[in-house]
This record gives C-alpha cells, sequence and structure tokens, in this order.
C-alpha cells in the first residue's frame, strides 16, 4: 500500500469475503502488508504465492520477477529492500535451502525482507507434493553464524493473510528477516479468507521505532539515495557501517546486539493461542497443520472429562520458553504432534522437566484427529 | 610542503586510502579508468549505486568509492543488483567483480541478467585466478596453467565469459584489458550511457597470486604481455582459430537496442491500470 494507485486498488477487498488457498491468502496479506516486490523461483507447494504476487503486484506499482533460482530470488529480494522496498519471497525447503546465505546477509546487514516457506517432505526432493513440517530447526539455524531468528506459523488461511502483514511489521520493526513458516496442508487449504477494514491495517514504515522496543539495540536504518554514500556490507562492520573484520570487540558487540535486539524483545514478538489451560493436567503443545487435528482431539477429550490443555504456538522463532516453562510448573505432561520427527518437541524439553511425548507424524499425511486423540488417551490413562 | 591531490581523490573515501590490493595488480587501473569516466560523463556519485560481491575486484569499488555501496555475498552481485534496480531505475546500478564472482560461482545469475536485458553496468574484471584466496584455478584460468589447485597443469578450457554474455541478450559487450587504458575509459562510458545490461570484460593482471606461477612476476610484463597478445575484433574475424590461440580479442563484440527490462515492467504496469482488486 505504498502509492495512492496502490490504496486504491487494494481497497476493494475491504471487508470482503472470499474462498481462498492458504498461498493466496499469504499472497494477499503480502500486498496489503505494503510488499512491492517479490522475487521467486517456482516450487510446489509454494508456487501459487509467486502466481497472485504475479498478477496482482503490477496493479499496486510493485513488480514480481521470477529468478534463475532461489538464490537470486532472495538476493534481488535484499536489493530491492535496500533500495527502499518492502519486499519478500516464498519457497519450499530445497528452496528454502539455497536461500540460507543470503538470508545470514540480510540478518548481518540488518535488511527487513519476507521469506515463505511452504514447507514439505523431505530432506532433498523427498515427497516433493506432500505436506510437512520439518523445517523448524532450518528456519531457526540454517544459515552459519550465531543469530536469532523471527519465524511464525499459520494454521488457517485466514491466519496465512493476517500473519502475513505481521511478518512486513515486524522485519520493519526490528530490520531482521522474517520466515513465514507455512506448510504445505496450510498452503493448499482453501477456506475462508475475511478482509479487513483495510484502513485499519496497522503498517510499520520503514525506519520507524516502536516505543516498546529496548532502547539502543535497534538502530536508524541507512537509506540509499540520500548523498550518504551508504557502505552496506556482509562484512563484520563498525556503527558507521564501515567493514573491520580483525577486531574481536566489533564483532562481539555487533552480533550480540544483533541477537540482544530479538532477545531481550521477545514479549513483544511472541504470539501464541492457548485453550482449555485452566485446569489442564496434560497439555497439547503444536503449531501449523498439525494443530488443527490436536484441537479437534483437545476438545474431544474434555467432552470426556479429561483435563487436557492446548497450547499453539504461532510464533516459533524467537521461542516462548517462560511461557512453556511456566506451563511446565503446572502439569504433568506434554504431547507434541508434529509433521516431523520432533524438532518443536525437542525445544520444548529444553524448558520444562515433566515428560514430552513425540506424537510425531511423517509422510505427507496431517494427523487425523483420531491419532491425536488416541495419544492423549494412551498418555492420559 | 603543498599536499600533493589527485584531481579525482574526491571520488573516493580517502579516509581508507592505500587500498588492499597488492603491487603491479590491475584493480587501481580499473578503479582508475572507471573515476575518469563518471568524471568525464559528469554522474554525480549520488546516483551511483555500486553493488559487488566477493573477491579482490569487488574492493575496487567498495568501499573505496564514494558512493552508495552493496557488498553482497559471492556471485551474488548481479541477482542482488537487479532488485535494485527495479526499485530505483533511474540510479546508475553499477556491478564490477571478478571472474570467479561473475564467470564462476555467479555465472547463471550473470547469463540470466544479460538475458532479461537488466539495466546494469557490468564490468567483469578477469584476472584468470582466484586471486583472494591464494590463486587457485578459476573458469578462465587457460588451459595448461599452473595455480594452487593445478599444481601440474590446467585440465580444463577457460570460458570465454564476454562471448557467452554477448550470445545471452545483452545490449553491449566488450573486452579490453588494463593495457588499453584510454579504450578502457571510452567503453566504460559507452556503458555508463547505455540502456539495457551493458558488460566489459576487463583483462586484468595478477602478478602476485597467478603471474608468478606462469612467468609474469610483475605488472610491467603484464603490460607487455596484453600489448603482444591482443588483436582488435576485426583483425581477428580473418583469423583462424589456430591463429587466434592465446590471443585476447579486444573490442565491441556486440550493440543492440533492445528494451531494458525494468522499463519493460513498468509498461505493463501501466497497462494495468484502472481496476481494483477483488473485481
Amino acid at each position: 500500500m505504498e502509492t495512492a494507485r496502490a490504496r486504491q486498488y487494494l481497497s476493494g477487498l475491504s471487508g470482503k469475503m472470499r474462498f481462498a488457498l492458504g498461498d493466496e491468502a499469504a499472497a494477499y496479506g503480502a500486498l496489503v502488508g505494503g510488499c512491492t516486490f517479490f522475487a521467486g523461483y517456482p516450487i510446489t507447494p509454494a508456487s501459487e504465492v509467486a502466481e497472485t504476487m504475479a498478477q496482482e503486484l503490477p496493479h499496486v506499482d510493485g513488480y514480481h520477477v521470477q529468478f534463475e533460482d532461489e538464490i537470486g530470488s532472495i538476493a534481488a529480494v535484499i536489493g530491492a529492500a535496500r533500495a527502499g522496498a518492502k519486499a519478500m519471497t516464498a519457497t519450499s525447503g530445497p528452496g528454502f535451502s539455497l536461500m540460507m546465505e543470503n538470508i545470514g546477509y540480510a540478518i548481518m546487514t540488518e535488511t527487513p525482507c519476507v521469506v515463505v516457506d511452504v514447507q514439505r517432505s523431505g530432506p532433498s526432493t523427498g515427497q516433493a507434493t506432500k505436506p510437512a513440517q520439518g523445517d523448524v530447526l532450518q528456519a531457526r539455524w540454517g544459515t552459519h553464524g550465531d543469530h536469532e531468528m523471527i519465524a511464525l506459523a499459520p494454521n488457517s488461511v485466514q491466519e496465512c493473510f493476517d500473519l502475513m502483514i505481521e511478518c512486513f511489521n515486524l522485519s520493519e520493526r526490528y530490520r531482521h528477516p522474517v520466515i513465514f513458516l507455512m506448510d504445505g496442508e496450510i498452503g493448499h487449504l482453501r477456506e475462508r479468507l475475511a478482509f479487513p477494514n483495510l484502513a485499519d491495517v496497522h503498517l510499520f514504515p520503514r525506519g520507524d521505532f516502536d516505543p516498546a522496543d529496548e532502547p539502543g539495540l535497534i538502530k536508524p536504518v541507512r537509506e540509499y539515495g540520500k548523498g550518504e554514500a551508504v557502505h552496506i556490507t556482509g562484512s563484520t562492520h563498525k556503527e558507521d557501517g564501515m567493514r573491520d573484520v580483525v577486531s574481536q570487540d566489533v564483532h562481539e558487540s555487533l552480533i550480540t546486539r544483533f541477537c540482544a535486539k530479538i532477545d531481550r524483545n521477545r514479549k513483544n514478538i511472541i504470539r501464541y493461542e492457548e485453550r482449555f489451560m485452566e485446569d489442564a493436567e496434560t497439555v497439547v503443545v503444536c503449531f501449523g497443520a498439525a494443530s488443527r487435528a490436536a484441537l479437534g482431539a483437545v476438545k474431544r477429550a474434555r467432552n470426556e472429562g479429561r483435563k487436557v490443555g492446548y497450547f499453539r504456538l504461532i510464533t516459533i522463532w524467537p521461542f516462548c520458553q517462560e511461557k512453556l516453562a511456566g506451563i511446565g510448573r503446572r502439569i504433568n505432561k506434554i504431547l507434541v504432534p508434529e509433521m516431523n520427527l520432533g524438532q518443536l518437541a525437542r525445544e520444548v524439553e529444553r524448558f520444562v522437566s515433566v515428560p514430552v511425548v513425540r506424537v510425531s507424524k511423517i509422510g505427507g499425511v496431517p494427523h487425523s484427529v483420531e491419532e491425536v486423540y488416541a495419544a492423549i488417551v494412551r498418555e492420559t490413562s | 610542503m603543498r599536499e600533493y591531490k589527485h584531481k579525482l581523490l574526491g571520488y573516493l573515501r580517502r579516509e581508507i586510502l592505500p587500498t588492499t590490493h597488492c603491487p603491479g595488480c590491475g584493480c587501481g587501473q580499473v578503479l582508475n579508468a572507471f573515476v575518469n569516466a563518471i568524471d568525464d560523463l559528469e554522474i554525480d556519485p549520488k546516483n551511483i549505486i555500486s553493488v559487488t560481491g566477493i573477491g579482490c575486484s569487488s574492493w575496487i569499488p567498495s568501499p573505496y568509492l564514494k558512493c552508495d555501496t552493496l557488498h553482497t555475498t559471492h556471485g551474488r552481485a548481479v541477482a542482488f543488483a537487479t532488485g535494485v534496480k527495479v526499485i530505483r531505475p533511474q540510479a546508475n546500478v553499477v556491478v564490477i567483480a571478478g571472474d570467479g564472482d561473475l564467470a564462476g560461482i555467479g555465472g547463471n545469475h550473470l547469463i540470466h541478467a544479460a538475458r532479461r536485458n537488466v539495466g546494469l553496468a557490468v564490468f567483469l574484471v578477469n584476472n584468470y585466478i582466484y586471486g583472494m584466496t591464494g590463486g587457485q584455478v578459476s573458469p578462465t584460468t587457460p588451459f595448461g596453467a599452473v595455480t594452487t589447485t593445478t599444481p601440474y597443469s590446467n585440465a580444463e578450457y577457460p570460458l570465454n565469459i564476454a562471448e557467452v554474455v554477448a550470445a545471452a541478450g545483452a545490449n553491449y559487450v566488450a573486452r579490453w584489458t588494463t593495457y588499453h587504458i584510454r579504450k578502457l575509459i571510452a567503453a566504460m562510458k559507452e556503458v555508463l550511457q547505455k540502456k539495457g545490461f551493458s558488460f566489459i570484460e576487463i583483462v586484468s593482471q595478477c602478478p602476485v597470486s597467478y603471474g608468478r606461477r606462469v612467468g609474469l612476476r610483475d605488472g610491467v610484463a603484464f603490460m607487455e604481455h596484453f600489448k603482444k597478445s591482443s588483436v582488435g575484433v576485426g583483425t581477428a574475424e580473418n583469423m583462424s582459430e589456430e591463429e587466434l590461440e592465446g590471443k585476447i580479442v579486444v573490442g565491441k563484440l556486440v550493440e543492440r537496442d533492445r528494451i531494458e527490462f525494468t522499463e519493460s515492467l513498468r509498461r505493463i504496469n501501466e497497462s494495468c491500470q484502472g481496476r481494483a482488486a477483488g473485481e
């Protein structure tokens, strides 16, 4: 929504209802979130994000470019972002792996941008058309070196839209790449999407500061085109941007600030959903596609009088460790249904002392309500 | 004593000079030629965005040139620059990088940027070697050359990168050497004024990491070698493949006037006027 023309065009969506794909909803969230540049490379199950952006960006004075690969795509996204645009790409596991080096570049240069990863079954080509949730740790640790990460995971078509706007706002606010950790199940799910009144949507302007954030950790954005000879480098650099790759203290203070700007503002970034938690003795911790079956299973268990709670991570990274540690002190057991072999469970285990039971399922078929319910019955009997 | 001040020093970040380039290196000549070109054309450095990758040649403009600079990852400068150019079409977006960067790890981006005809000025400084990492064989190292990773002989043939870029569809392709400094400045001025993907392969010298292993121990030896080995494009047309063995063909290889990529994108956007989303 950068220009008058874009506002005029997108205002046609205000208050409308649509039967949309998750991928399409993510694309519309990006457009409403102010995105005017998309670069990507075709890959299942993320291609519909690119197709929607290619169709809509020309109407909002924006640009879609299909690149020769995912490395070039994320490079162009960062270039466009440095040139002043809100920019994004969308891919799946194989392409996400290729993007890792330049995601690190975006961290190092404090460049806002959004990377959508519509997760599919891996490693390698795996089950190319089947959904999975196997990139939880790649999102966190895929690029080399010390860093934090911001990653959000939707579990509905509506959230693909709503959280995408959040992704852009967070990336601008923290001058950091944000991963939108979708999955093939949600990306290819078709359900109701209700557009808000666009006048009510808050967009975080480039270079702005939020008074809620700890002062000093987030720096002014150095913009091109102002005659300031701005030097941006992926090398370790001093406050003025000039390279210094030999001084231990320069590197240490730079990287610890990058980490602190996310870590010390965790409370401003983290979002989650909790239900049936008041008297819960067992809690199902989940995110994304698996959380839909989890909620059905928890409701069924509740109907039968089992004291089971539901806790869904919306922000995957930074991790909601204080919250989970608090839950862990009140309950007896945690179940983690996820479409991988325990990547989220592994992280949960680090912060609680109660048993964490994996309810993993891989192979491209999401959990059924019955499967999660059976695990609840087994673990609470 | 009166301080000596070069007339073009104002284009550089004086406080960080001297450069880190080795004695006899061609990178300084390329920087000199580039600054002369922008000075002759009266291009305000405020309107230049320099995008570079990794390697000695990427240090030619970055950080020494006093303009907006984006020093990126290895091989990806052209892709980063494409994103910059789409958003800032009025800027002179310039890529100066090496053979390892643009012809090796980033070769695919180079080919496709030329195919797209995106309006970048790209200068590939070809010194036949990975210099910064200590002299490993590159995609342009001559057949038979000794390098640190071809200690007996290079078993691979070099890539004629300028012809690859020409075939890919660039609007302007030339090749010059650091010996042909005035021709190089003139060609750079053409590139900086040309719309569409414009490319010069600048054959340059690396006495330290390449030359000393192939009998060219200093910059002067390289200049003599470039002078002796160069053949103009017109002359080369009438020479056989055997006669061209070991020669450097210099001059303008191609000039076209296909529409520039970001201009095409803008025309598409203009054609999409007057609708509202959801219609």
